[in-house]
């Protein structure tokens, strides 16, 4: 499913967090955000979920305008997976990636054998099928976040926002999550803040200051201008000599010019 | 038709908690009609009932009766009704406030209530127990309107909610006895300071037709909305996120909850605890998950009024102690134990 924005914005208190953002992410394509700290990234994921209050502009999914669907019928389309969402209820992984099947559900049509195996599905995905009924306070940070992402995949997306989903993942983990994420058969669009692993979107969008500064396939946007300009990084290109791969390697620029 | 949708296997299930559910429901109601300061054998009460509710004809001496049918049974089923709201609306609050400490008592409600239904009664306004209970529902929504304000403009996160709600209860409290001290005799005074305290004394049939209607629509509309309510334990966004149209479902669940709060505290006063505590014990037992927590949460609550309720007629011979009074008893420690534990798990 295609996902637009046009002149997307948001404002608190009369100061602008995100403003005039305007994109066009294809069905299936894996999209990045990147950007610095503050640049507006989680923000802009929030206002393309339709959970942020008072939106500028619109958010379109195929042709339809997402403020015109009821919040069940923009939850069968997107899942949205945040930074940090934590619970003090005694929830076990079971229950929190049967909170999925939210949107399906009603009290007519309640919790069923189908409903199950896509949550079991779900689970083997992120490989937590064996911590089904673990509570959810004993979970490290990274099970935790693979949990987040098995609810999502249960909601069966067609639309996934992730926002900074390798946060407090262990390097394995990470991979097989971008690997999981890139074999979906779903439009992604995802925060990272790891440039390298950036590479592997489809395409990326460059956010300063709430703005988009750059969009466009990776090998474009992160021009070494651009990682100084915006990242205050310097960076020079090393290159995997088994396939080629080109990789990054930053050191600070002076921040004081 | 609905049976048509639900997939095989579920519908004895669900069916068979039901009605497990009822028939415990059933027992502790009668077992608040045979005790009582008046000993009564089971087989008069048995009578008793059969001859009011079929026409059975059994030969009861009618002092027996009366202290059953026009008595204990309608304090026990008000008291059920009582317990199972309150029960509900703590379930509610602390699901949508996410703070393991939101019950209607602690978030103001109750104080509330309890000034809308002293102003009525004081100053005339209306008449009979809907002007009262009327009184009490506008009481109770201005005081969570307010706290609500007051905790969103301290930050609005959990803990905001609930030291809002200690001003709003300490506010509400002194408009009650400002209207106490300004406009009522000596002997109004007392009786509504009594009724403050929790008190089932003066509870008759007309009081039932209120109290279990609105029991029973609470509990629906809180079953109903059970998905929605397990939505909102990763906050609200998270729910957004999950489809569930917050603002709405806050607005019914409040409505809801404020309904229950003020029908039951302008039939027997403000009774504390129960609201705190029962939603901690039936999460003990089944688990976090609405769709059972809801039910039980409700059973126990009214068992336990019903046995607060006996232990209050019992507790003094020939005195009747006020049923707030035993619910804090017993609750105070059981809060106390909430604490503990949550310390424990932090």
């Amino acid at each position: 499913m295609k996902i637009a924005a046009r002149n997307l914005g948001w404002t608190v208190r009369g100061r602008r967090i995100v403003g005039e953002v305007s994109l066009d992410i294809a069905a299936g394509e894996t999209f990045g955000l990147i950007g610095p700290n503050g640049s507006g990234k989680s923000t802009l994921l929030r206002l393309l979920a339709g959970i942020a209050p008072r939106p500028v502009g619109e958010v379109w999914f195929d042709d339809m305008p997402l403020r015109r669907l009821p919040r069940r019928e923009v939850a069968r389309r997107l899942a949205f997976v945040e930074q940090q969402a934590e619970t003090a209820e005694a929830l076990s992984v079971r229950d929190t990636v049967e909170l999925g099947r939210t949107p399906w559900l009603s009290p007519l049509a309640p919790f069923g054998p189908h409903d199950a195996a896509i949550c079991a599905e779900a689970l083997a995905a992120v490989g937590m099928e064996d911590m089904t009924e673990r509570a959810w306070t004993t979970l490290s940070g990274g099970e935790r976040q693979r949990v987040h992402i098995a609810r999502a995949l249960a909601q069966r997306p067609r639309i996934m926002l992730l926002d900074e989903p390798t946060n407090h993942l262990d390097i394995h983990h990470q991979l097989s999550l971008l690997r999981l994420i890139s074999t979906l058969p779903v439009t992604v669009v995802i925060a990272l803040h790891d440039l390298n692993q950036a590479m592997g979107c489809d395409r990326l969008a460059v956010m300063e200051g709430g703005r988009l500064a750059a969009c466009g396939p990776p090998s474009e946007v992160l021009t070494h201008e651009r990682l100084a300009a915006i990242f205050r990084v310097g960076a020079r290109t090393l290159t995997d000599p088994t396939d080629g791969a080109r990789q990054f390697r930053f050191h600070c620029l002076e921040d004081h010019p | 038709m609905i049976g048509a949708a639900l997939p095989a296997g579920l519908l004895p299930r669900v069916g068979f908690r039901a009605l497990a559910g009822v028939a415990v429901l059933l027992s502790a109601i009668l077992g608040g009609v045979v005790l009582g300061e008046t000993p009564l054998p089971w087989d008069t009460v048995w009578a008793a009932l059969a001859n009011n509710l079929w026409n059975a004809g059994h030969p009861v001496d009618p002092i027996d009766q009366g202290i059953i049918w026009s008595y204990r049974v309608p304090r026990t089923l008000v008291a059920a009704a009582c317990g199972a709201g309150l029960a509900l609306a703590g379930v509610v609050l602390q699901a949508l406030v996410r703070n393991a400490l939101a019950d209607p008592y602690l978030l103001g409600v109750s104080a509330g209530a309890s000034t809308g239904a002293v102003a009525v009664t004081i100053m005339g306004l209306g008449a009979g127990a809907i002007g009262i209970s009327g009184g009490a529902f506008v009481g109770a929504a201005l005081a969570f309107g307010l706290v609500s304000l007051l905790a969103r403009a301290a930050g609005g996160g959990p803990a905001q909610m609930v030291l809002a709600g200690i001003a709003g209860s300490q506010l509400f409290n002194a408009l009650t006895s400002f209207f106490i001290a300004k406009s009522a005799n000596a002997e109004q005074a007392r009786g509504i300071i009594f009724w403050l305290l929790g008190n089932l004394s003066g509870v008759r049939w007309p009081d039932v037709t209120l109290a279990a209607p609105v029991a029973i629509a609470g509990f629906l509309a809180c079953l109903w909305h059970m998905r929605a309510l397990d939505a909102f334990s990763f906050g609200a966004d998270a729910a957004s996120a999950l489809g569930i149209a917050v603002r709405r479902v806050q607005i019914v669940l409040i409505g809801a909850v404020t309904l229950m709060t003020a029908t039951m505290v302008s039939l027997v006063g403000s009774i504390g605890f129960v609201g705190l505590v029962i939603p901690h014990a039936a999460r003990f037992l089944v688990g976090p998950r609405h769709g059972r927590l809801i039910p039980t949460a409700a059973l126990i609550g009214a068992i336990f009024l019903i046995a607060a309720d006996v232990v209050s007629r019992m507790l003094i011979p020939g005195q009747v102690v006020p049923i707030g009074v035993v619910t804090a008893l017993v609750g105070a420690p059981g809060f106390a134990l909430i604490l503990i534990r949550g310390k424990v798990r932090g």
